[in-house]
């Protein structure tokens, strides 16, 4: 019969290894499924995990890791800060998108202008659209006590409904031959967010490596830092010792908003280049499991965010060498994830076997 | 726009057919929440559902087996979150956005093949004499079996919940897990019966859009069903006949929405799309606003990790 034993303070070895363990067995796992699909499970999981990083090609691959990574830590990093607190804001797709479109439409409203103010212009309005879009279930939730999961999610809907209605509408290129979608902003001198297009390194990844550090800075050092943790881990001992709900509420989902609409309007003005209708990739969704794989810390998050382009990127190869289809891909991080949560049980808990007659 | 032009008798039989894949999954929903377990996987069961269910259905030329393959795929889908959260004590809320997630992959994994298929026609129930009636007849009369199924649902959940010793135990278990525990329930065991029906309704549910409401296969075709339903639960304060009622209101809109887009609307059909959603937050705006999740009727151990010590 086995047994669960609380641990009086969670393990410190435990809550390090388990993410490592969580990969492994999504590895096993991962692999088995790709044997049922049948392909060759060893290979599938060398092309996915070694090629990119060390394999012939490498050197085309490892910039694109920057690139697909940098949103991913953008967004988890704003998304643990409220995960810590209970604060569930599920919607960053949402306010990835509304971020994305604020920053696009100052920019395409300045082309053809050239001018160094452009590009922090569009940066400032892709953040406070993320915030605004934030803003929403989080002051819904302050004053009314609405649920933020529910609201934030919802949101996600409006703004691809909002998107679509862009990309073939007010946003549409009037060059464009009729297709739906804006200008591309990465033609766009001044209103491009690459600094080194062969090295992958554009502004969101700067951004990304700030947001890494601040976070830790915010956790660590600082006094808000210290009450996100008390509200998370003993909210009656948190209001007690003054720790205002209502502004640690606003803060945590405008500060993830503003982070996520940050990562939409970088993507726009790089990676993406466009307005499209299917701009957005799901990457407000993965950053959940980046989150929670960096166990809600910046420099796991860093790690679980570069370990997670990593299967973007190897999956994106699997997909052209060995026809692996994308879905599986989705279906190894989701997998990912769930492994995750089981065997974080091994970090707050015993496991006894017990002897004798159960009771 | 020319609002002459929408029948509205045909509205109000497209509602219903409309409001049942939530209505489905919603009264799935609101029986795991009695338990006192919150599962935010709705929309990833329900998607797997509605693939399993049509390929199931494509597969052997049955609706009846598809619904029945979807009800199964949705309750070992659950099962999933049931080990996760009941097993390895593990957060229901990452645990359910864990499930939606895996649920979305699998589902277009398990869909490719199955993109541009249609799948058998589910027929309508032909009641003779009701169906006849002028007004009414096709309006209420004329559905296929799933409508009056997931209508008998709500009234079976609720004589259950209300009435039997069972749906005593259960809500017990959903309000105070400790003192179930203490009078020697099962409460782990009775969470993953629970679990599981939410599952499987969630599953049928989603069967019904491939089946009947769309009907075809496309990727990510549910577009956030499953979360409507658990803001259902949310507007319905957790009592099944209200579940009915939100479900057809939603369907109404939705189907409201689709007809004006169809009349000519001067507004985008984009713009048009948003509104069930928004107006989902607005309901649960009213429904929350002033009053605390105790007075609106939430179980009191709802989304709370039960470790037995003793």
């Amino acid at each position: 019969m086995i047994r669960l034993e609380k641990r009086p303070n969670p393990s410190k070895a435990w809550s390090y290894s388990t993410p490592l363990l969580a990969v492994l067995l999504t590895m096993i796992f991962g692999g088995l499924l790709f044997a049922a699909l049948g392909k060759d499970p060893v290979a599938a999981i060398r092309t996915i995990f070694y090629d990119p990083l060390l394999g012939q090609h490498a050197f085309f691959y490892r910039p694109q890791l920057l690139v697909k990574a940098a949103p991913l830590i953008l967004i988890a990093i704003g998304l643990s800060l409220g995960f810590r607190a209970g604060i569930w804001n599920i919607g960053a797709e949402g306010q990835y998108i509304i971020g994305a479109l604020c920053g696009a439409g100052v920019g395409l409203a300045f082309y053809p202008t050239e001018s160094f103010i452009i590009f922090p212009l569009m940066v400032l309005a892709g953040a406070l659209g993320g915030w605004a879009w934030a803003m929403i279930p989080a002051v819904l939730k302050t004053r009314f006590g609405t649920n933020e999961i529910l609201v934030s999610l919802m949101l996600v809907y409006v703004a691809e409904n909002l998107l679509r209605g862009m990309a073939v509408g007010l946003m549409k290129n009037p060059e464009g031959f009729g297709f739906p979608g804006s200008r591309n902003l990465a033609q766009y001198p001044s209103a491009t967010s690459w600094i080194n297009q062969n090295a992958g390194l554009h502004w969101g990844v700067a951004f990304a490596l700030i947001a890494v550090i601040f976070a830790y800075i915010l956790l660590t050092r600082h006094m808000l830092g210290f009450n996100i943790r008390l509200a998370g881990q003993a909210p009656r001992a948190a209001r007690f010792s003054g720790v205002n709900p209502t502004r640690l509420v606003l803060f945590c989902l405008g500060t993830s908003g503003a982070l996520a609409g940050l990562a939409g309007l970088f993507e726009v003005a790089g990676p993406a280049g466009q307005i499209t209708t299917d701009f957005n990739v799901g990457y407000g969704f993965t950053a959940i499991i980046v989150a929670f794989l960096g166990r809600l810390h910046p420099f796991g998050i860093l790690l679980a965010g570069l370990l997670m382009a990593l299967t973007y990127i190897g999956g994106e190869i699997a997909q052209s060498q060995l026809q692996l289809p994308a879905a599986a891909i989705q279906l190894f991080q989701g997998m990912l994830l769930f492994f995750l949560l089981a065997v974080d049980l091994l970090t707050n808990y015993r496991i006894r076997l017990k002897q004798g007659a159960a009771a | 726009m020319d609002l002459s032009s929408i029948n509205w008798l045909l509205l109000l039989a497209s509602l219903m057919v409309a409001a049942t894949p939530i209505l489905l999954a919603g009264i799935g929903e609101l029986v795991v929440e009695k338990a006192g377990v919150l599962n935010l996987g709705v929309e990833g069961m329900m998607i797997t559902g509605a693939i399993a269910g049509f390929a199931a259905a494509v597969e052997s030329g049955s609706p009846a087996l598809g619904f029945l393959g979807a009800a199964v795929a949705g309750a070992l889908l659950s099962m999933l979150f049931a080990v996760l959260t009941q097993f390895a004590l593990a957060n229901q809320v990452a645990s359910g956005l864990a499930l939606t997630l895996f649920g979305l992959g699998l589902s277009s994994l398990m869909g490719q093949s199955y993109v541009g298929l249609k799948p058998p026609s589910t027929p309508k129930l032909d009641l003779p004499l009701l169906s006849d009636i002028p007004v009414l007849g096709p309006v209420l009369f004329s559905h296929d079996l799933m409508v009056y199924f997931s209508i008998a649902l709500v009234a079976a959940t609720w004589a259950f919940l209300k009435y039997t010793r069972a749906g005593l135990t259960l809500r017990a278990v959903g309000e105070n897990h400790e003192a179930a525990h203490a009078l020697g329930y099962k409460v782990v065991a009775i969470r993953c019966a629970a679990i599981a029906f939410g599952g499987a309704c969630a599953g049928l549910g989603g069967a019904y859009l491939s089946l009947v409401r769309v009907p075809q296969w496309t990727e990510g075709m549910t577009s956030g069903a499953g979360w409507i339903a658990l803001a259902l639960v949310v507007f319905a304060s957790w009592k099944p006949w209200r579940v009915l009622i939100g479900a057809y209101l939603f369907g109404g809109i939705t189907v409201l929405q689709l007809n004006l887009q169809a009349a000519g609307l001067k507004v985008p059909v984009e713009y048009l799309s948003m509104s069930p959603y928004i107006i989902t937050i607005i309901v649960l705006v009213i429904m929350s606003s002033g009053r605390s999740r105790g007075a609106l009727g939430a179980p009191a151990s709802l989304g709370r990790t039960f470790h037995a010590t003793g």
